[in-house]
């Protein structure tokens, strides 16, 4: 697919722009890559391996159809408008997220990953996970203090790291790990500030000189940012409909997001479906048309600045390709990331791809791995920031970056 | 009745203190304040901090009366320990007592059933939140329970390790009929086995439908074969990730528990050559007619198709590889002692694991009698359970609170959420999963909840009408005998600045003092 004329933003010339801006932007003799008008860029991990096989449907495989004879989605019929929705002639959007995330792929501002994944086999939620989340090749030692968007951020933010970046989660995930704190605060439940100025202060001074004292005080002071941004907005926001949710929680990221954080990350749960998966409808169906339409509200209070904006979902693998006893599918391999982004070169499916039959599994069971996380993340920040090799290899090092020209 | 109460806990405060002051001049005893307290060593109060959820002034009493290792081992054998009669009154009212697995799960089928018999509408609605009720009544029964022996039973290493195995061998409360069932499963799998044989603690959850509806096994057959509890009894239960097993033993072990699963209603038909193969203890069973009876190898050895003999061997196989020793051993030594333990610390515990068979009781003696408990104690940070549980301890010292909301909805603030986790790995062990900025904050806002007020926790459950209690005194005789002497001049200066007594409590439960241990 070529992008179409009149397209609002070219994303290489607004990248220009923000790189020019960089060289203005030098703490203490050192150069960081992200200038204040910079790209934004949100982290969605999918935790618990969710079953990708039945989000991005390979249609034009019959085995699809042998090998999940209860699970499967009916493939794309163009006079339904609420089944499957093609994307093209092999793979199908599933029909719970067509009105979401379906609708931003028809701005182009949604491309997929098949066959995207890691390295690590062992087929564990929480081996795979940290992994990820680390950001180095399997067996290649682990290093608990150093995640890959920890890295990352050091290398764009700096200093600003404690402002800058931001975890949407009710725990710091392995991924932010380093040396500088990140803050984070899960905004699913936002309530008033419990500690003045002067208490707040004391309680800082109480960790003067510990560990936790960047903790400490950034959690502190986090907690009334918050609490007024929110304050700020439910009141110029009185008569528009409640959302609620994780709808309501990506709304409020973004809102957040757009004012101030250049790194986010958030997680979501319920993706392990080893018993009554469901097809079309059921348990996957609603985790998704959740995700979607949560994505979707957090595109929208961007604002403007959702075309200066990516985010990746992302997950620890796929799962089997055939369902196993109970309706559901076991643990797996590769699996489908989504790239999403106001003025990403999206409405594809894209990276390395192979046709799926009874012989191309991997281990006779999973999607095989073609698109390494980190070629592919590697490849999307250095892109977005204009990262010299040097950096990119500080963020992943084993890994060069491949560049799917999303961005 | 709360005559009583306060009676029974004046008395036992008065004799525990007593003993106390006779002993002056014991080994485990240091310099005296101004006020003339005895003032436990630092090293000893961080081990009796350890040992129990959080000090209150009978754990003090009773450390002073029998020294170290009496008192140990007066906490590994706890058969004779007593609740505080309030409690023990607010425990035996609870319905979850009484009801068993088999009788709750095969009712709650039958309702369910009666449910999609009722026709569409108001009626049908009805009948299925009530029984959606009864299901939440029960998990909350359950975790009320745990959290009044955790402040209030003199049995406190029990508690933790109750704890302890409840997350090691993790269940989550909000899949499947779980709810009704995890009661049980703390009472009866986990409890009776905490400081017995681990092999007999693996096979108590193998057989237990929280478990086995938890991880799906209850599903797993011939030709239907499901991984999946097979996977988590090697990676998380017994050997480790890194533990040696192979994908191929992960399906080859899923084969081995084809059958095992649960049953709440009549014994199947089984034919004959089958029959006496048929296994039954209560809602547990082994049905060999799901089961797959072909030879297996597991971790590099056969194992002969025989019905549910493979699983006790494969069990018994895997809790003997050394790696499970050591996985065990490093596990309980990141809970007790710190989040990088004593590599030579793990290692001896690892040693009296595999020359015990795997008695836990060994194994514990191990860790606190080690000489090198002393000098790794102190950096622990408190998991949530612990900050919680620590802070109602502290605070009331052993008063009966008569509402545990408040302590659930803290729990579920600082995300260890109990029969809460969704995920089979359980809660973390270490500190950069509860240390965050975010979870500060909120720890601090709870801190403030128990010490500015009575927070909620003498009102009466579903009842409502608060007393008004008040906030607690936490510039107590306990403070001032063990910690009071151990606090950083940072501390002390906070508590210097504040403008109140209920600030002051604030303080000192956010106080580095009080979150790690």
């Amino acid at each position: 697919m070529s992008k179409s004329v009149g397209q609002p933003m070219n994303r290489r010339r607004l990248i220009k722009l923000g790189l020019a801006s960089a060289a203005a932007a030098t703490i203490a003799g050192r150069l960081y890559a992200a200038p204040a008008g910079g790209p934004r860029f949100l982290l969605v991990f999918l935790r618990g391996g969710y079953d990708s096989t039945n989000l991005l449907i390979p249609y034009s495989s019959s085995f699809y159809y042998e090998a999940r004879p209860t699970i499967a989605i009916a493939r794309p019929d163009p006079a339904s408008n609420t089944g499957a929705l093609a994307l093209d002639a092999n793979w199908a959007l599933a029909p719970a997220v067509r009105e979401s995330i379906g609708a931003l792929y028809a701005q182009r501002q949604v491309a997929f990953i098949p066959f995207a994944g890691t390295d690590d086999v062992s087929r564990s939620h929480f081996e795979t996970q940290d992994s990820i989340e680390l950001g180095l090749a399997a067996g290649s030692g682990r290093d608990y203090r150093s995640g890959f968007l920890g890295r990352l951020a050091d290398t764009l933010l700096g200093p600003a790291v404690a402002t800058s970046a931001i975890a949407f989660t009710d725990a710091l995930p392995l991924a932010f790990a380093g040396p500088a704190t990140v803050p984070n605060l899960s905004l699913k439940n936002v309530g008033k500030p419990q500690f003045d100025d002067r208490q707040s202060q004391i309680l800082s001074d109480m960790y003067a000189g510990h560990h936790l004292e960047p903790a400490v005080s950034s959690g502190l002071e986090l907690r009334h940012e918050v609490a007024q941004e929110i304050a700020e907005d439910t009141a110029a926001n009185r008569n528009a409909i409640n959302t609620k949710g994780f709808e309501l929680e990506a709304e409020r990221m973004g809102r957040l997001m757009r004012d101030k954080y250049r790194i986010g990350f958030i997680d979501v749960g319920g993706w392990d479906t080893h018993v009554g998966e469901g097809g079309a409808q059921g348990t996957l169906a609603n985790n998704l048309s959740n995700l979607g339409r949560g994505l979707q509200a957090f595109s929208s209070s961007l604002g403007a600045e959702w075309n200066n904006t990516v985010v990746v979902v992302v997950s620890e693998f796929g799962r089997t390709f055939r369902e196993n006893g109970n309706r559901g599918t076991d643990h797996g391999h590769g699996t489908v990331y989504w790239v999403l982004g106001g003025s990403i070169n999206g409405g594809s499916v894209v990276g390395a791809q192979q046709r799926l039959d009874r012989g191309s599994l991997f281990q006779d069971r999973d999607y095989p791995v073609l698109n390494d996380y980190r070629a592919v993340l590697g490849g999307l920040f250095r892109s977005m920031w204009g990262l010299s090799p040097a950096q990119t290899a500080k963020v992943f090092r084993e890994t060069p970056p491949q560049d799917l020209k999303l961005v | 009745m709360q005559g009583n109460a306060t009676r029974w806990r004046r008395r036992a405060l008065t004799l525990g203190l007593v003993t106390g002051l006779a002993l002056g001049g014991c080994a485990s005893e240091g310099s005296r304040t101004a006020a003339s307290l005895p003032v436990l060593h630092r090293a000893d109060a961080l081990w009796l901090e350890r040992v129990t959820f959080g000090l209150d002034s009978d754990s003090v009493a009773q450390y002073r009366r029998l020294g170290r290792e009496r008192f140990l081992e007066a906490q590994l054998d706890a058969r004779d320990a007593v609740l505080p009669p309030p409690i023990a009154a607010e425990i035996a009212g609870l319905e979850v007592n009484r009801a068993d697995p088999m009788t709750l799960i095969a009712a709650a089928d039958a309702e369910r059933k009666a449910i999609n018999a009722l026709p569409a509408g108001a009626d049908r609605e009805q009948a299925r939140k009530a029984l959606n009720d009864q299901g939440n009544r029960l998990a909350y029964e359950t975790v009320r329970r745990d959290l009044l022996r955790a402040v209030y039973s003199p049995a406190q290493l029990e508690e933790q390790m109750v704890w302890f195995w409840l997350n090691h061998f993790s269940v989550f409360q909000g899949k499947g009929d779980v709810r009704w069932v995890v009661g049980d499963y703390e009472e009866r799998a986990i409890r009776p086995h905490v400081f017995g044989s681990f092999r007999d603690l693996v096979m108590a959850t193998l057989e237990h439908p929280a478990m086995l509806e938890y991880l799906d096994n209850s599903r797993n057959a011939a030709g239907h074969i499901n991984e999946n509890y097979a996977r988590e009894l090697m990676e998380l239960h017994t050997l480790g990730v890194n533990g040696g097993y192979t994908q191929q033993d992960v399906q080859n072990l899923a084969r081995v528990l084809t059958g095992v699963g649960v049953n709440a209603g009549d014994a199947p038909h089984l034919r004959p050559d089958l029959k006496a193969l048929y296994v039954r203890r209560g809602a547990f069973e082994f049905n060999p007619a799901r089961h797959d009876f072909s030879g297996k190898v597991l971790l590099g050895r056969p194992i002969e198709g025989k019905g549910f003999a493979e699983v006790e061997e494969a069990v018994a196989r895997i809790v003997h590889e050394p790696a499970c020793a050591r996985f065990i051993a490093r596990q309980l030594a990141m809970y007790f002692v710190a989040d990088n333990p004593p590599p030579a610390l793990v290692a001896r515990m690892a040693q009296t694991f595999m020359h015990t068979d795997g008695n836990i009781a060994a194994v514990l003696r191990t860790l606190f009698l080690s000489h090198e408990v002393d000098g790794a104690l102190g950096g622990k940070f408190k998991d949530p359970m612990r900050f919680v549980v620590s802070a109602v301890r502290f605070a009331y010292d052993g008063r009966p609170i008569s509402n545990t909301r408040p302590m659930l909805n803290w729990l579920n603030g600082l995300g260890e959420t109990p029969y809460g986790h969704q995920t089979p790995d359980g809660y973390s062990l270490v500190e950069t999963n509860w240390a965050s900025s975010g979870q500060m904050s909120r720890r601090f806002e709870i801190a403030r909840a128990i010490g500015a007020g009575n927070a909620g926790l003498f009102d009466v459950e579903q009842a409502g009408g608060a007393p008004a209690t008040g906030f607690p005194q936490l510039s107590n005789r306990l403070f001032y005998e063990a910690v009071e002497p151990f606090l950083a001049a940072h501390t002390k200066d906070a508590l210097r600045r504040a403008n109140s007594q209920q600030e002051w409590n604030t303080f000192l439960l956010s106080s580095p003092e009080f979150v790690y241990e």
